[in-house]
C-alpha cells in the first residue's frame, strides 16, 4: 500500500512532503522517544508520534521511513515542514489520538 | 577517506548532519545496507549526545577498505560513571531535552548494539572521547 492510499481511508491531512506520497508502506511504528525510533523502526514504516520538531524528519530520513503521522492536530514546526519537503517524506496530520489512529492504521494495513 | 564535522552544544538542528552525510557516502561506496543502517544509528546517537550534553564537539570519520572508524571528541562535563551511563534507561538529560523525546537513556545502548567496537574515555569536567569501529 502507498502513502497516498491511506490518506483518504484514514481522513489524514497532507501537511508537507507531497512528492513522497507514492512511497510504499511496509508497516508502522509508534513512539515518542526518538532513540527508540532510531533503534527500532524499519525502512518503509509509517511513524506515528506527537513530536513536531525537526529532529523527527532527520530520523525519518535516516531511517528511510515512508511518512510521519502527527496526532491530535499537532502542528509541525516550520523547519520540520521544510525538511519534510526537502527529503520528500510526507508529514500527515490527524485529529485522532495515537490510540485511535494506530488502531485504524493497523486494521487497514492488515486488511490487505 | 576522511570526513570531519563540528558540532555546537545545544543546537539540535545540527543533530543528524554527520550521519546523513556518512549514509550518502557509504551508499555511494556500495557498503552493505545492513552495515550502513547500524553505523547511521550509532553515529546519530553520538551526535545527539554532543548536542544534548557538551559545549562543542568534533567528529572524525575514517573510512578504510574493511571498516569505518568514528571518533567523537567533545568539550563538556564528561561522564563520571561510564558503566552507569551504559545502562538502558539511565540519563542525565535536561527536562527540555527529554520533552523533545531524547534523554530516554537509550543512546549509548543503541551505540553499543550497533557497533563492533565501542570505546569511551572521559575526563570529568573536561571532555569525552567516543571511538566506534564498524567492519563492513
Amino acid at each position: 500500500m502507498k502513502v497516498s492510499e491511506i490518506i483518504d481511508q484514514l481522513g489524514l491531512k497532507v501537511i508537507s512532503g507531497e512528492k513522497g506520497l507514492d512511497r510504499g508502506i511496509s508497516g508502522a511504528y509508534v513512539s515518542d522517544l526518538l532513540s527508540d525510533v532510531m533503534g527500532n523502526a524499519r525502512e518503509g514504516q509509517i511513524w506515528i508520534t506527537l513530536q513536531v520538531h525537526q529532529n523527527v524528519m532527520a530520523i525519518a530520513s535516516l531511517k528511510d521511513l515512508a511518512a510521519v503521522i502527527l496526532v491530535k492536530d499537532l502542528q509541525a514546526n516550520e523547519n520540520t515542514i521544510h525538511h519534510s519537503d526537502e527529503e520528500q517524506i510526507p508529514i500527515l496530520s490527524t485529529s485522532l489520538s495515537t490510540y485511535e489512529i494506530t488502531g485504524k492504521l493497523y486494521a487497514l494495513l492488515n486488511k490487505q | 577517506m576522511e570526513l570531519n564535522f563540528s558540532i555546537e552544544g545545544g543546537d539540535f538542528t545540527q543533530a543528524g548532519q554527520a550521519s546523513s552525510r556518512v549514509k550518502k557516502v557509504l551508499k555511494q561506496l556500495g557498503v552493505d545496507v545492513k552495515c550502513i543502517k547500524s553505523i547511521v544509528i550509532a553515529l546519530y546517537e553520538a551526535e545527539v549526545n554532543v548536542v544534548a550534553h557538551a559545549h562543542r564537539g568534533h567528529i572524525l570519520i575514517q573510512i578504510e577498505k574493511d571498516r569505518i572508524t568514528t571518533t567523537i571528541e567533545d568539550e563538556g562535563p564528561g561522564i563520571p560513571d561510564i558503566n552507569l551511563a551504559m545502562q538502558e534507561g539511565f540519563s542525565t538529560a535536561s527536562k527540555k531535552v527529554r520533552e523533545m523525546g531524547f534523554g530516554a537513556g537509550m543512546g549509548l545502548p543503541n551505540m553499543k548494539k550497533n557497533t563492533d567496537d565501542l570505546q569511551i574515555s572521559s575526563v570529568i569536567g573536561k571532555s569525552t572521547i567516543v571511538k566506534m569501529v564498524n567492519y563492513f
